[in-house]
């Protein structure tokens, strides 16, 4: 089974509008690996530069937010769900 | 000083010299000030524009004792319309997106305000859709200021914080620069300022992406346009980095000791910008709110 991801507004033209997608992988950074190889551009919006989770956004597996679990090492198994929320609330 | 009600302390913030976060990285001859709006007594720029709206909807009838004020915020003018609403004795309904930052969430309910979350997903767009459709399936129980679309919100910043920025600076301000959120703090100085002397160069600066981290600003071209933002009025405008906007907001409280909020980074990124262009010039921008709403996560 695999993992879903939720999507916030702001990223879903690069998922064909869709706020909800079905990813693969053993960890947080997997998924969005496989995300990436799905929808092209996806990786440089929610990583900067240095390779890391951009700051100002949130990443919960189930409702648990990973930077007080593993970060993006985080293991996720079948039927979890990913949600990727902006960490402040901006205009869209 | 004995005040009446502490709304009598709304406006007239200090101007302060950015000096030593700049040195060496603008110009000269270029000095850079800023409104420090956490010193509304609700702690931003927002309790300017929330308290004329409701002063205008009691005088025009449509806010009565036995009205709620509802309209969407992404937070600051929640708190704003919290803290009047109790100091006037009106009840407060707030509808803000669930990422809203917790400290805000507590100072609304602080002041007695009920909050209705939308989506965290769709940001201050979803609750903007939310209010409306709160105020239509109401009928006659709400006053819903409209923040997006008020002429009073700009026509506060005509009154208040152009005069005083045309005052504090004795009419040397050469450049404005303000962020965008309703637009409101843009447009109505913007006007009032080019009314003073039409050649001062008057900036809007929006988040670059439609993902960011620039709480309460928009990204125009992916958002609901307020219906009060007039593009054209404005000389021009920047795009703002949420990364960067951090590392100088972070850095006035280390140079400066200004404890100040993401957006106030980002009016000091767009600042910097605009005075590496130029050779001269007393540029103004505005700081919306205080560092202390921000202490949460954000940190990896």
């Amino acid at each position: 089974m695999p993992i879903k991801v939720r999507i916030p507004t702001p990223l879903q033209k690069l998922t064909q509008n869709k706020g909800e997608v079905e990813a693969s992988g053993q960890t947080v950074a997997q998924v969005l690996a496989s995300l990436e190889s799905q929808y092209n551009g996806l990786k440089t919006r929610l990583y900067d530069e240095n390779g890391q989770l951009r700051r100002f956004i949130n990443f919960y597996v189930n409702d648990e937010d990973i930077r007080f679990l593993q970060g993006d090492q985080t293991v996720v198994k079948d039927g979890d769900e990913i949600s990727i929320v902006p960490a402040i609330a901006g205009g869209s | 000083m004995i005040l009446n009600s502490i709304l009598e302390r709304i406006g007239n913030t200090p101007l302060v010299r950015i000096r030593e976060t700049v040195k060496g990285v603008v110009p000269d001859k270029v000095e850079i000030y800023a409104k420090l709006e956490y010193f509304n007594p609700g702690g931003s720029v927002k309790d300017r524009a929330a308290y004329r709206m409701i002063e205008e909807g009691i005088r025009s009838g449509k806010l009565t004792p036995d009205k709620i004020i509802m309209d969407p915020t992404s937070g600051n003018t929640g708190v704003a319309y919290a803290m009047i609403g109790a100091a006037l004795g009106y009840r407060v309904e707030l509808v803000m997106p669930g990422n809203v930052s917790r400290q805000r969430k507590d100072i609304a309910r602080a002041f007695g305000a009920d909050i209705t979350f939308s989506s965290e997903m769709e940001g201050s767009d979803g609750a903007i859709r939310m209010a409306h459709r709160l105020f239509k399936e109401n009928p006659g129980k709400y006053f819903m200021p409209d923040q997006y679309n008020n002429p009073f919100n700009p026509q506060a910043h005509y009154d208040t914080t152009a005069v005083e920025i045309w005052e504090q600076t004795k009419g040397r301000v050469t450049h404005f620069v303000a962020t965008l959120g309703t637009s409101g703090t843009a447009m109505g100085t913007t006007r009032r300022l080019k009314e003073f002397n039409k050649k001062i160069y008057c900036m809007g600066a929006q988040p670059a992406d439609a993902l960011h981290g620039l709480e309460g600003l928009k990204h125009m071209p992916t958002s609901i346009v307020p219906g009060i933002y007039k593009e054209s009025e404005l000389d021009e405008v920047a795009w703002i980095e949420t990364e960067p906007s951090y590392e100088w907001g972070e850095w006035l409280g280390k140079e400066e000791g200004l404890l100040v909020g993401y957006s106030s980074g980002g009016a000091l990124l767009a600042s910097i910008r605009l005075a590496q262009r130029i050779k001269e010039g007393v540029i103004v921008t505005i700081f919306p709110d205080h560092g202390d709403r921000y202490f949460e996560g954000m940190k990896w």
